[in-house]
């Protein structure tokens, strides 16, 4: 081989898990981001949702375009859940969760992120989908996993990621914790959640076997918790809060430069980078990292002093070329026009049928030969009925009609 | 037994049979710890000695040696570890017949690294997952960065902190566990595809991955929304802010005035609670609790609100705080830390705490178990981090490797 590409080129080929269907139902982002994922890399991945109950992306969650409520205008949901397609069923009616059974027994996976217990009492619990399909792969994510006695307590993302003890390890030492702005623990649920289905679809290929997985949302994220736990089970401390302070690297902090709300952060990991960084600011500290971390708000003070009238992004370019590690701090708007995160095609560009232009986020990896396809924002309620139960179930038009007046697609 | 203890029983588990080399430092080692969760056999290769990061602190029992490095032996749990000098032809050529063995291999080298040691053509039929700060090319592709590089290049500082103060990183570190997760989703899916390919993590980009709605409030609304310190931007709208961290007796809970029937049951049996322990505030006895709605409240009547049930959050304690709002189904938490998650009722039901000798000498320690349930089962802790070399008999012996050759090249100084 001349080269690992490392750009994907145009697809040549069909994504790496093309030919896979998944059937997803649930609300929010800790359970469909899993289907995005998966729809990017060509799964056909079949939403199915109900206007009835439909999800709060959908309708309480801002923003919306225009400031118009409205579900198929609902920012989040489109943006989270692009290259899905959806299909609405009434649950409540029999005749949906029929419907429902019957298009999951032709999937690959059912994700689903209610309460522990809805769906076994619709009759689309695991026990009874994989006892008519065994090769079933069913994930199941909810905050606190299907069993235990917190099993049914009510909770979301941002207060979760505050009971993990996340919230506890931000903020500036001795005051209170800063949140992590929005519902941090549910992303890292997601990626445990496509891992969880991904790995499940490898032993299927060997074995042939299907699986139930029960993902904890609290549980996913103590795993990235888990140096923190070891240090208070080994060491009997209970890591807290340390503003910017890193344990090994001196200086290592962010530093206000000129103009509104305009910092840097850099750190110094070697004495050559703390040569290099003294030289360039002019500044006096000791040679080793352990007395750099004696002095940190003295160094802290001195470097601020330096960068404090200076522009943010030259100051940065003066540190890279120096060899010192440094970034800005990218606002959250920079980052759309940030120029590494566009050659790697981070925010593509679709067009949804009520919101207009919009961006879609790429996944974090890229695939060099099989890349992630993003060609639709999320779909509009019910976009997919047509082909979904015309197409896939063999529906007639006049049975659909039927359905349809019996408000079993509401 | 999908996840039994022995190394015989990996065939049956998710991923038995799928050999990964594992070059990657603590950047990216964590994308290797999860594939052995799953049943992997993942050979952590170090240079002969040990690679840097095992001395990166904090230390198990404070003491600093290599074998107890708290964040390593966090991320390399479950693998074998084996040396190879990769500068010298010798360790190339060792290390070429083990990639024929295996189906993945992770590094975070700098980009190019690995075509300057010769190895890619070496791994054509391999799968390489490559987790960099800013990935393999590109304006900063050579542009080195740590944890707090990547945070800032990605927005999620900019979110973290208080309004008008300087941003603040989470203590422990956080951009190796999502470029991790993100490399071990990536390897997977690619373990679908029948090419193998590269997986370009970056980190940067796996950093901006974790503060949705912001980037959405972004492109739709045309708002950049900035740090809020211990206030939630919750569904109003007219603008008001909620408090979502607040003092308690032994510490913080996590607790919010909402709307939606769950936040009114919350603020209706908040009124209870209040009720039950003494006086309920005239501001929230004053209520209608089935009528109430959040999104419209304007600052001065949120914040009137709060003032009344902030003295009342810090007369409780977190674990009071916590056995109420369980019992009466209210939302909130308290802000937990270390202790907490293993105090907690929840986790031990479910078996969640497995148990870690980290090595000789070391005694037992609770370690967080899998991260799901398998049909029922919960993926183990099968074995400790390895010792640097631990397994070079045995890895090298499976690729035909005898006595004779392995101490010569042990005594090279190639292993």
């Amino acid at each position: 081989m001349t080269e690992i590409a490392t750009r994907p080129s145009a697809p040549a080929r069909p994504g790496a898990l093309a030919g896979l269907r998944v059937v997803e139902m649930g609300f929010a982002a800790a359970g469909p981001l899993v289907g995005k994922y998966l729809a990017n890399f060509g799964a056909e991945v079949i939403r199915l949702e109900s206007r009835l109950a439909a999800d709060v992306f959908r309708t309480t969650y801002p923003p919306f375009k225009d400031g118009v409520v409205d579900p198929d205008r609902a920012g989040m949901f489109a943006f989270y859940n692009d290259g899905k397609r959806s299909a609405t069923l009434n649950l409540k009616h029999p005749k949906g969760v029929a419907l429902a059974r019957a298009l999951i027994g032709q999937a690959d996976v059912f994700v689903e992120s209610f309460t522990p217990g809805t769906v076994a009492r619709l009759g689309l619990g695991p026990e009874t989908l994989r006892a008519e399909h065994p090769e079933l792969i069913v994930l199941s994510s909810c905050n606190q996993g299907q069993t235990g006695p917190h099993a049914f307590h009510p909770g979301y993302g941002s207060q979760l990621s505050a009971l993990a003890g996340f919230v506890q390890l931000l903020g500036e030492p001795d005051s209170t914790p800063v949140l992590l702005y929005g519902p941090y623990i549910d992303y890292v649920a997601v990626g445990y959640g496509a891992i969880a289905v991904l790995a499940a679809l490898e032993r299927r290929r060997r074995t042939g076997m299907g699986c139930t997985i029960d993902l904890s949302q609290y549980e996913a994220g103590l795993q990235f918790l888990t140096p923190s736990i070891l240090e208070f089970a080994a060491n009997g401390r209970i890591p807290g809060r340390a503003g910017n302070a890193d344990q090994t690297a001196a200086p290592h902090g962010v530093y206000r430069c000129a103009g509104a709300d305009r910092w840097i952060a850099l750190s110094v990991w070697t004495d050559d980078e703390w040569c290099a960084l003294a030289d360039l600011m002019a500044l006096d500290g000791p040679a080793t990292a352990a007395g750099r971390r004696a002095v940190r708000p003295q160094l802290d003070a001195a470097i601020g002093a330096w960068t404090a009238g200076r522009d943010r992004d030259a100051v940065v370019a003066l540190l890279r070329g120096a060899g010192v590690r440094a970034a800005p701090v990218l606002s959250i708007s920079e980052l759309f026009s940030d120029p590494q995160l566009a050659h790697r095609g981070m925010w593509p560009t679709v067009t949804h049928p009520a919101i207009g232009a919009m961006h879609v986020m790429a996944p974090p990896f890229r695939l060099s030969a099989t890349p992630s396809l993003q060609e639709r924002a999320g779909p509009t309620v019910g976009a997919d009925n047509d082909h979904v139960f015309g197409e896939l179930l063999g529906l007639s038009l006049d049975e659909r009609r039927t359905l349809e007046r019996d408000g079993v697609f509401e | 037994m999908p996840f039994g203890g022995a190394a015989g029983d990996w065939a049956n588990s998710l991923l038995g049979g799928c050999r990964v080399l594992d070059l990657a430092d603590l950047s990216g080692a964590v994308c290797g710890r999860i594939l052995a969760d799953l049943g992997a056999d993942v050979v952590k290769i170090e240079p002969p000695g040990g690679e840097s990061d095992r001395l990166q602190p904090p230390f198990v029992g404070d003491v600093a040696t290599s074998e107890r490095s708290i964040p390593w032996l966090a991320a390399n749990v479950n693998k074998r570890g084996i040396t190879c000098d990769l500068s010298s032809t010798d360790g190339r050529t060792l290390f070429a017949r083990l990639a024929s063995t295996a189906r993945v291999v992770i590094e975070s080298f700098p980009p190019g690294r690995l075509r300057e040691l010769g190895l890619e053509e070496v791994l054509r039929d391999t799968i390489v997952v490559s987790i960099t700060p800013y990935g393999q090319d590109g304006p900063l592709a050579h542009v080195p960065g740590s944890d707090l590089e990547v945070t800032a290049a990605s927005g999620s500082l900019w979110l973290a902190g208080e309004e008008g103060r300087a941003p603040v990183r989470t203590a422990q570190p956080q951009s190796p566990y999502w470029s991790g997760m993100y490399g071990a989703m990536g390897a997977l899916v690619a373990l679908q595809s029948p090419v193998p390919q590269r997986v370009d993590v970056s980190a940067q980009a796996a950093m901006t991955t974790v503060h949705p709605p912001a980037p959405v409030w972004w492109d739709i609304a045309n708002e950049d929304h900035g740090r809020t310190g211990p206030f939630l931007l919750g569904r109003s709208i007219v603008g008001s802010r909620f408090r979502n961290l607040w003092a308690c007796a032994d510490g913080f809970v996590s607790f919010a005035i909402q709307g939606g029937p769950i936040g009114r049951h919350t603020g209706r049996m908040l009124a209870r609670w209040m009720g039950d322990r003494g006086a309920v505030p005239p501001a929230i006895a004053a209520v209608d609790w089935d009528r109430f709605d959040n999104t419209t409240l304007t600052q001065a009547e949120v914040d009137a609100l709060e003032a009344a049930i902030a003295p009342f959050l810090r007369s409780l304690t977190k674990a009071e705080f916590f056995s109420e709002v369980v019992e009466r189904k209210m939302l909130g938490y308290p802000v937990g830390d270390a202790s907490d998650s293993l105090a907690d009722p929840q986790l031990q039901a479910r078996d969640f705490w497995r148990t870690l000798v980290p090595g000789e000498g070391l005694p037992p320690f609770p370690f967080p178990g899998g991260f799901a349930l398998f049909d029922g089962e919960r993926p183990a802790v099968r074995r400790p981090a390895p010792r640097a070399g631990q397994h070079n008999a045995e890895v090298y012996g499976g690729i035909g490797l005898d006595r004779r050759e392995l101490a010569r090249l042990e005594a090279a100084g190639t292993v």
